[in-house]
């Protein structure tokens, strides 16, 4: 039988050994202010702020990425005199929001191989297009569709900054727009080390509606006879109460 | 102020909203139609897709219709038999065009369809309507008084399937409100319009409807032609959005009730030609922006998983 002076003791000495030893695994550290973006009814966008700490010198890059979807990019043509789609092109694994955040100009600590192989940056995104007409076809609906998810802030073509607080602190700032689509979105930190990826962290971050309006958007998809029905009842009670009211008049 | 549409999923000021539905309830209870061809325009116009713009644009206007229809049933100015016919008509039409929506929308061609389908469909109206407009103001600058026909005769009468309209004064071929609104059913699910604006002139100049019954009977159509088509589209797409059908209505209410009292200041050839002119100049506008080269020539549209 332990005397039970003892327990506190062991206790304190595992907590140490778990406390030491991701802290010599891990060479970065990181987590956001926030792991939910609540859309509600006067929702005008977000900040979420990113905070972390890495072991020793080195450079940052965060990535934001939201769930990935289909984009159709459609090319207007001119046929008989109206413009009209003519052609398109389908990009699977287009991601619903991107934006990149480092602490110096990525070309002065990383490589185009690196930048490529770990798509930092929009111009470098992987999106796969389906049924390839021609790689100059597809290039070009490329640009067209990154223009586009630009133009809607959606996504971040110039790179946001990430401070460092002396040495091993840093924190950055990550912009959601008022047009956020909904869905898991992934973090990533990565570490960069004499050109290479040294450690890297993932964290989730979910942006959702809540509120009426996520409760009207659950059930128009669940529910969508009930809720065709409620939407025409809710218009005839209106009309027919407004016929009520100007009666008089 | 701000408001999030959950389905267009995007945040519009709700005073935008609202004196847009009171703007096109005014023109709409000035000219008794229920004003659909202009709001739908107009939500894409500010952003909202086209596809969520239609179908809460079809249930917005319900509302007003029910109103109307509320009033025309008090003053006994609906032929309900006729009514019961169209209402058919336009049933089988919406559904029909639900589903051409939904076609249309996966081979990319909805905008055109839509764009073209207003321009075709305002400017033939609108065109029809200045005319006779002109005609009349001429004919009462010159008063001659002329015994007029109740209605011309022409090759669809001779159809089968006869039926007596007693409330109408009429004996004609069930087949023509039947196919008329069948055609404007397709419209309104297509275009998220009542069909008012096609509606009232073709049961006036088609059918030789008396011009007393045919609003009543033409807004009973409406509301369950726009209920059908709601119902629907919330079904087969999911893009019906409640809260801006809704916002939209409490100002169209208001606006078409200010309308109605207007109208009864203005002649009736003076409205139908204030009505052809507007038919007209939507019709135009969206001619011009088909032909006009574009800022951009590609357009995105992503979807989910």
């Amino acid at each position: 039988m332990a005397p039970a002076g003892v327990l506190p003791f062991l206790l304190l000495a595992l907590l140490c050994g778990l406390m030491a030893r991701p802290a010599a695994a891990d060479p970065l550290t990181a987590d956001v202010s926030s792991h939910l973006i609540a859309i509600t009814t006067g929702f005008t966008g977000s900040d979420v702020v990113l905070f972390g700490a890495t072991d020793g010198p080195g450079d940052v890059v965060v990535l934001v990425r939201g769930p990935e979807g289909l984009a159709t990019v459609r090319r207007k043509g001119r046929v008989a005199g109206f413009w009209i789609n003519v052609e398109s092109v389908r990009f699977e694994r287009v991601p619903a929001y991107f934006s990149i955040a480092a602490n110096r100009p990525l070309t002065e600590f990383t490589s185009p191989t690196l930048r490529q192989r770990e798509q930092f940056g929009t111009s470098v995104l992987r999106f796969e297009a389906r049924r390839e007409p021609s790689p100059e076809t597809v290039e070009r609906f490329r640009e067209a569709l990154l223009r586009s998810k630009i133009d809607e802030g959606l996504f971040v073509s110039q790179p946001g900054e990430v401070r460092f607080l002396g040495e091993r602190l840093f924190r950055t700032n990550i912009r959601f727009p008022a047009n956020v689509p909904t869905g898991t979105y992934t973090v990533d930190v990565f570490l960069v080390r004499e050109g290479e990826v040294v450690a890297a962290q993932a964290t989730p971050l979910v942006v959702s509606k809540i509120g009426v309006g996520a409760d009207m958007a659950d059930i128009a998809h669940r529910y969508a006879a009930l809720y065709g029905i409620i939407a025409v009842l809710v218009a005839g009670m209106a009309g027919w109460l407004a016929g009520i009211i100007f009666r008089r008049n | 102020m701000t408001v999030y549409l959950p389905i267009a999923e995007m945040s519009v000021s709700i005073f935008l909203l609202i004196g847009l539905g009171a703007g096109v309830g005014f023109l709409g209870g000035v000219f008794g139609v229920g004003g659909g061809f202009l709001m739908t325009p107009f939500l894409i116009f500010i952003g909202v897709p086209p596809a969520v713009a239609v179908a809460s644009t079809a249930n917005q206007v319900i509302a007003g219709g029910v109103t109307s229809a509320y009033a025309h049933w008090r003053r006994r100015t609906i032929d309900l038999r006729m009514a019961g016919v169209v209402v058919a008509g336009g049933f089988v039409g919406s559904v029909t065009g639900v589903l051409l929506f939904g076609l249309l929308r996966r081979l990319g061609q909805i905008d055109l369809f839509i764009s073209l389908s207003y321009v075709v469909l305002l400017g033939t109206v609108g065109t029809l309507m200045a005319i006779e407009a002109t005609r009349t103001l001429l004919r009462r600058r010159h008063s001659t008084a002329g015994r007029r026909r109740l209605h011309e005769h022409f090759w669809m009468h001779g159809l089968p399937f006869k039926v007596r309209f007693p409330r109408s004064r009429l004996y004609i071929s069930v087949l023509m409100p039947l196919t008329l609104s069948f055609a404007i059913g397709i419209l309104s699910g297509v275009m998220g319009v009542g069909g008012g604006f096609v509606m009232v002139p073709a049961m006036i100049y088609l059918l030789g409807m008396p011009t007393q019954v045919v609003p009543g009977t033409a807004q009973v159509q409406i509301v369950f032609v726009a209920a059908s088509a709601t119902l629907l589209q919330a079904i087969q797409q999911q893009t019906v959005d409640a809260l801006l059908a809704f916002i939209l209505l409490i100002g169209g209410v208001v606006g078409s009730h200010f309308g109605s009292v207007m109208s009864t200041r203005l002649r009736g050839e003076q409205l139908r030609g204030l009505l052809a002119l507007l038919l007209l100049a939507v019709a135009g506008k969206l001619l011009v922006d088909l032909t006009l080269t574009p800022g951009d020539i590609f357009t995105v549209v992503t979807q989910r998983r």
